[in-house]
């Protein structure tokens, strides 16, 4: 093995609409970063497919890319990071390199029916207890399931052991650390708990119920941790070890050195994500969070953590901005909020496709309600922004009945952390302070983490931690009783938006 | 309060009837929605023309709204926008510095925060935005003073108080400053506004150079301000000047501004 004085860790940032490398330095700083997009491609309504090779080779010149922007060669760096868009799914011929098909992305709802299927007379819930997970379109193993089934003469292959299976870490890994010859074809746990196949409990492929998903286990990689040496990059950075995979939401808890139970972040995306830290414990949900884990260094045990995804909050900005033509840019929402002093009795739920976490309600659709004469564009810029933090509060009313960890302050990140009056507003209805900090690139950053722990780089948790500074904290300002009535107007708006599509009618629109 | 202007009021109202309704208009549909004479509609019609806020078709001969116009309503910087923007560098600005950064904009005789970075120690701070500073004591306001003609109008009109020894009142001796700060592109108040207390600041420009905020990093005296060999309290540390124009820099450029 090579030893490396570098002093920068490399993160690989494979994203769904794009690819970055992102080095960092000692102190957690952001030294360089290069990004570039690629193609989404939609076959038909409801299919989003990647093409893998393209990625791989977007990822090779954002790495080439921040290496020199940084200045720095292969020597500098002492280690590899790698995060991604998880559960997309890509099949390759192990002796070409070559995929069979385009990957599956993550959003693609081809699987809802063989998702249905799978259920059998269960439900969503068959695999739940195993695996942490629903039955539901995104996660990786059905859409295994549907390639092997639907590319002709794929299914034959696998079993005669020609083809590999990986989500985007894997694909990267195995490329990076040399493809045909000799790449590693490996997961880390916190990917693996994506496709549906691993057992929460024992952290290996479920034999059970890969055999009913009708997926071989010949084509699946090795589970490994999040933190250690998968083996050494070939190309552009030779020699340099490739230490660390995780998923992009717990790349994020990582990164903001959710370290402790109880610990939580929340992603500001055009979905939100949130992410708590239950420590050693499985924590099962009955309220609609998935249950996955958070990370695993090296042999030490995993920790796991309860997820909870909304669907809509930055693209219900997005949605005002290009499908009303209220505002022109994102940023304006908060100056027109800013108009009012409150939502003038006006409640946006944004059920644009149904009600996620807790709810799952797949029947509801978006519903504008306690509208009157009274009503401005105002009012309505500032529904939009609550709907985001009265969404972030059931979300963490969930986490903290299935846990019974009661939340002490949010860690915030991502795009829509720039809004301060939304930054202000959740911790109003949360009653809890909300706290950003420097690094904005905390998905990034969590690989870095990872990455240089494995290689010591960084002693451990603690020095993690310290790299730690809040930018930004917002601290609760409502008083009670305002907070209760209008959440209770919000659980009111909520439950006007369900049953609205029924049995027998096309869900589309 | 002067009196209106009767041919602006007719302009205005002009501007009005072509933004609604049938959107393209004769003169003479012009004047008689309006009671004018012809004459005289035909003077105003002639001069938004020339200024670009109207577009006579060459065909038809009728009115509409100009693209002057839509210029004008692009150049305004929504504040948000310019949070967005630059919360990366404000970031980076702070954490390279050690110290609080401000991002402000001139409204109503005042520095309006508009972002605020915590200095990086993870002591308890309050966030300010949406708080005032002063436009004749603090970086910030210097520098807005100093390059944009409507803070220099404001900062005559503004009650400029005396809140330290070192706080400047006097309209020549800040005029002067100003001047300086044009040359050298940069600001600093030490201790003007709050005792022991220094700041320096850099102009924030969109991309047709119009300033449109500045930014400003704030600390104690002892680390922002060099330091004598007598142990005396110097001027602002030129390496924190530079940090701070890098900043002021790279958001203009992120909003569109030409490289310097």
């Amino acid at each position: 093995m090579t030893t490396s004085n570098g002093q920068y860790i490399a993160a690989i940032d494979q994203g769904t609409t794009s690819s970055r490398c992102i080095v960092f330095g000692a102190d957690g700083r952001i030294v360089a970063v290069d990004q570039q997009e690629h193609s989404q491609i939609f076959p038909q309504p409801g299919w989003v497919e990647h093409d893998a090779e393209e990625i791989w080779t977007r990822v090779q010149s954002v790495v080439s890319g921040a290496l020199a922007k940084a200045g720095l060669t292969r020597d500098d760096i002492r280690a590899i990071g790698i995060t991604n868009q998880r559960e997309t799914t890509v099949l390759w011929d192990k002796n070409t390199g070559k995929p069979v098909h385009n990957a599956l992305v993550w959003q693609d709802t081809r699987t809802e029916e063989l998702c249905k299927e799978l259920g059998r007379n269960v439900g969503q819930d068959r695999f739940r207890r195993e695996t942490g997970l629903p039955l539901a379109s995104y996660f990786a193993g059905p859409k295994i399931r549907w390639l092997l089934d639907n590319v002709e003469g794929l299914r034959e292959r696998a079993e005669r052991g020609e083809i590999l299976f990986g989500t985007m870490d894997t694909w990267v890994i195995w490329n990076l650390t040399g493809g045909v010859d000799g790449g590693k074809h490996v997961t880390d746990v916190t990917n693996a708990s994506r496709t549906m196949l691993m057992n929460l409990h024992t952290l290996q492929w479920d034999e059970s119920i890969a055999q009913s998903m009708d997926v071989p286990l010949s084509v699946l990689p090795e589970i490994r941790s999040s933190a250690e040496i998968y083996g050494e990059a070939v190309g552009e950075l030779a020699g340099v070890p490739v230490a660390s995979a995780l998923g992009d939401q717990q790349a994020a808890l990582f990164g903001q050195t959710c370290f402790d139970i109880g610990e939580a972040k929340s992603t500001y995306g055009t979905g939100t994500f949130l992410l708590l830290n239950t420590g050693e414990k499985i924590v099962n949900s009955y309220h609609g969070l998935l249950t996955t884990v958070g990370y695993r260094i090296g042999d030490q045990a995993p920790v796991y953590a309860l997820e909870g995804s909304i669907a809509v909050t930055g693209s219900l900005v997005q949605w005002l901005r290009d499908q009303l033509g209220i505002i022109s840019t994102a940023a304006e929402i908060e100056t027109l909020a800013s108009t009012v002093e409150d939502n003038g009795g006006a409640y946006i739920v944004p059920a644009f496709s149904g009600l996620f976490a807790p709810y799952w309600r797949s029947d509801a659709r978006g519903v504008i309600t306690g509208l009157t004469r009274y009503v401005t564009k105002g009012h309505l810029a500032r529904a939009v922004l609550e709907a985001t933090a009265w969404q972030t509060r059931e979300v963490v009313d969930a986490m903290e009945k299935d846990s019974g960890v009661t939340l002490s302050a949010l860690k915030v990140d991502g795009g829509m952390t720039s809004n301060n009056l939304l930054m202000q507003n959740i911790a109003d209805v949360l009653d809890v302070p909300v706290e950003r900090p420097y690094v904005a690139e905390t998905t990034a950053l969590g690989a870095a983490y990872a990455a240089g722990l494995a290689v010591g780089f960084w002693p451990d948790l603690d020095t993690l931690r310290a790299n730690w500074h809040r930018a930004a904290e917002w601290t609760p300002r409502m008083d009670e009783a305002t907070r209760e009535r209008e959440y209770k107007n919000w659980l009111k708006a909520v439950e006007r938006t369900m049953g609205w599509i029924e049995e027998d009618q096309p869900s589309g629109h | 309060m002067a009196g209106s202007i009767q041919s602006l009021e007719r302009a205005a109202a002009i501007l009005r009837l072509l933004a609604g309704g049938e959107r393209r208009l004769g003169l003479s549909d012009v004047a008689n929605a309006l009671g004018l004479a012809k004459g005289t509609a035909h003077g105003i019609l002639r001069t938004l023309q020339q200024e670009g806020f109207v577009e006579q078709d060459p065909d038809s001969g009728k009115y509409q709204l100009g693209a002057e116009l839509l210029r004008l309503g692009q150049s305004y910087l929504d504040v948000h926008e310019l949070r967005a923007r630059a919360l990366v560098w404000a970031d980076d600005l702070a954490r390279a510095s050690g110290e609080t950064v401000y991002l402000g904009v001139l409204h109503q005789r005042g520095v309006l925060i508009v972002h605020h970075v915590f200095r990086p120690d993870d002591t308890r701070q309050v966030l300010e935005v949406g708080s005032m500073q002063p436009l004749h004591s603090t970086a910030l306001g210097k520098v807005l003073t100093a390059f944009d003609p409507v803070a220099r109008a404001e900062l005559v009109e503004s009650e400029r108080e005396a809140f330290t020894a070192h706080t400047v009142t006097d309209l020549d001796v800040i005029d002067a400053e100003a001047a300086a700060i044009r040359e050298r592109g940069w600001a600093a108040a030490v201790e003007e506004t709050w005792a022991g207390v220094a700041s320096i600041g850099a102009l924030i420009q969109d991309r047709r150079r119009n300033p449109v905020g500045a930014v400003a990093l704030n600390g104690p005296v002892e680390r922002v301000c060099t330091t004598g060999p007598d142990g005396r309290i110097g001027p602002v540390r030129p390496d924190l000047v530079v940090s701070v124009r890098e900043a002021a820099r790279a958001i203009s450029r992120d909003l569109g501004a030409p490289r310097f």
